[in-house]
């Protein structure tokens, strides 16, 4: 019942754009790191945005959520601008992040890690509330949702230091949803991780758009790319080169050309 | 005993400083060298209005609070938009501005000369008077602080503390508003130091700026680290060390010029015996370091 609302509601959205660029460009110290790279994201897409390294792709990401500002183009989110808006204000407004080099609080348990996410943002409320209660039933109930979802159930109380280099991955994911993100930004997911770990993440992946959110990914494993994208962006210094299904893509003599190099 | 009192109530009037500056330094990371400037506000708040207008203590210390609440709010304003070692040269200059009006503004503060004959404070109608008296006045300020900052250090508040010592961007990432964060934790921090100053001027009942230098400042600091960065009873701990051993160096026969400097080659020497062999302090959870290693990656 609860799924066809949702399919429903999805399919009448899915005209409306979930994320929008246009003509990004960043530079460093003159050289473009990104050269008026536009694209869209529909909603509940999985998009994979390939390329060599240096190609820009961790910067796309960084200006999307707000972390570099962009000196040409905007961003829209969901129809709305997010030109100024604080790297934190992003994350609230529904775009969640995991980054290439892990991410965690390592001193802290997986369950705090993800109750970092959940907790009361607003300062003051979060200080009265220090002298309240401690983290309520319902948080506690989201926790215990969200490690099933990543499969982390009986390592909730174990140090996130602790966990191994795959378990830590599923961990930012773990985070990052706690958000209860619109889009999800995935800087290299399955990036030296183990075979049944790579299908274990690809896996909690392909279910995202089922649940109303879409995903662009960042990856070099391009078989994992072709397993779970949709529509896949080929970016290579600085610009996008091409766009398509990941048939197209890989397909492209372009491409090809780039990854033989 | 008078003398072992003595030494418990400066105890316990450091451990409340040491506590607050441990909420920014050992929780949050933020490394700050003008604590003793806050200290120093809440004790000149507090000696002035009862100098000057004759207040009661309670709302000379509730004024020297508000004070330095204040004035914690509108450094931290500009200064955490800073980062790092930058936000430690910020708070270096605040240090030295602080010292220098203490210093200069002669009709005012008094100058060089500080302000002497403090009244003792009179609570129900008994004088603090005696040092035992005095002890338990310390220590009616100390329990609540440690309890109070516990709370706070316990609590989703101070997880998000943690998160921004260990990783600032991944805080953000999870929609924390870090520096409004750092800006809330700086002020709660210098208000509580102020109450350590007031209680000092009301214990020494005489005050002046050498009382309130860097020095001062870097020797709380080194409370911290040495106690634990992290850990609020390692504060207590630390301050308990760091002015007990140095108390038995008056017991050797000793000349007091050179007594003096030689406790300030004991805490530079302890420092660096710490920083080398338990870099985590006596009861701490996180070595001061690690966090830089981190933030270069």
């Amino acid at each position: 019942m609860g799924n066809t609302a949702l399919e429903n509601q999805i399919k009448r959205q899915s005209n409306r754009r979930m994320l929008e660029l246009l003509e990004i460009s960043k530079r460093f110290d003159g050289v473009f790191a990104i050269k008026d790279v536009s694209f869209s994201i529909s909603l509940g897409s999985i998009t994979g945005l390939i390329g060599p390294n240096g190609a820009g792709k961790t910067t796309l990401f960084n200006v999307i959520t707000g972390f570099l500002n962009p000196e040409n183009g905007t961003v829209n989110f969901q129809n709305r601008p997010l030109t100024g808006l604080s790297p934190f204000k992003i994350a609230l407004s529904g775009i969640g992040r995991t980054f290439q080099n892990l991410r965690i609080i390592k001193g802290l348990s997986v369950e705090e890690n993800i109750l970092l996410a959940l907790s009361e943002g607003r300062v003051i409320r979060s200080i009265i509330k220090a002298f309240e209660r401690r983290d309520s039933k319902v948080e506690e109930e989201k926790v215990k949702e969200l490690l099933e979802v990543v499969g982390l159930s009986d390592k909730r109380y174990d140090l996130a230091g602790d966990l191994s280099y795959g378990q830590q991955k599923l961990l930012t994911i773990a985070c990052c949803l706690a958000l209860e993100p619109r889009l999800l930004l995935l800087d290299e997911p399955v990036a030296g991780i183990a075979p049944e770990m790579i299908e274990k993440i690809l896996g909690i992946i392909k279910e995202l758009p089922s649940k109303g959110k879409s995903v662009i990914m960042i990856e070099h494993n391009l078989d994992a790319i072709m397993q779970v994208c949709d529509r896949v962006i080929f970016m290579d210094a600085g610009k996008k080169i091409c766009e398509g299904t990941p048939e197209e893509v890989r397909n492209d003599p372009r491409v090809i050309e780039a990854y033989i190099d | 005993m008078d003398y072992f009192f003595h030494i418990l109530i400066v105890i316990g009037i450091y451990s409340i400083v040491a506590m607050s500056l441990n909420l920014l330094a050992g929780y949050t990371g933020l490394i700050s060298v003008a604590h003793a400037a806050f200290y120093g506000i809440g004790a000149y708040t507090t000696a002035l209005l009862s100098l000057k207008a004759g207040l009661p203590f309670w709302v000379n210390i509730f004024a020297g609070i508000l004070a330095s609440g204040i004035i914690a709010f509108l450094m931290a304003w500009p200064s955490l938009r800073t980062f790092d070692d930058f936000f430690v040269i910020t708070t270096f200059a605040f240090q030295i501005i602080i010292f220098s009006i203490m210093n200069n503004w002669v009709s005012f503060t008094g100058g060089p000369l500080g302000l002497p004959g403090i009244p003792r404070p009179i609570i129900l109608g008994i004088t603090i008077s005696s040092h035992l008296m005095f002890l338990f006045f310390v220590a009616s300020f100390v329990m609540p602080i440690y309890l109070m900052l516990n709370q706070i250090a316990d609590s989703s508040f101070g997880r998000v503390l943690k998160a921004i010592r260990e990783d600032e961007i991944f805080a953000i990432s999870m929609g924390k508003d870090v520096i409004k964060y750092k800006i809330t934790v700086f002020v709660i921090g210098a208000t509580i130091a102020s109450v350590g100053g007031s209680l000092y001027a009301y214990y020494i009942s005489f005050i002046d700026p050498t009382s309130f230098t860097i020095i001062e400042s870097i020797f709380m600091l080194s409370i911290v680290i040495i106690g634990g960065a992290g850990k609020l009873s390692g504060s207590i701990a630390g301050a308990a060390l760091l002015i007990f051993i140095p108390e038995f160096l008056r017991f050797i026969d000793m000349p007091n010029s050179i007594a003096a400097n030689m406790r300030q080659i004991f805490y530079g020497l302890l420092l660096v015996i710490f920083m080398m062999f338990r870099p985590q302090g006596l009861f701490g959870e996180y070595s001061f370091g690690e966090s830089n290693k981190k933030a270069k990656q």
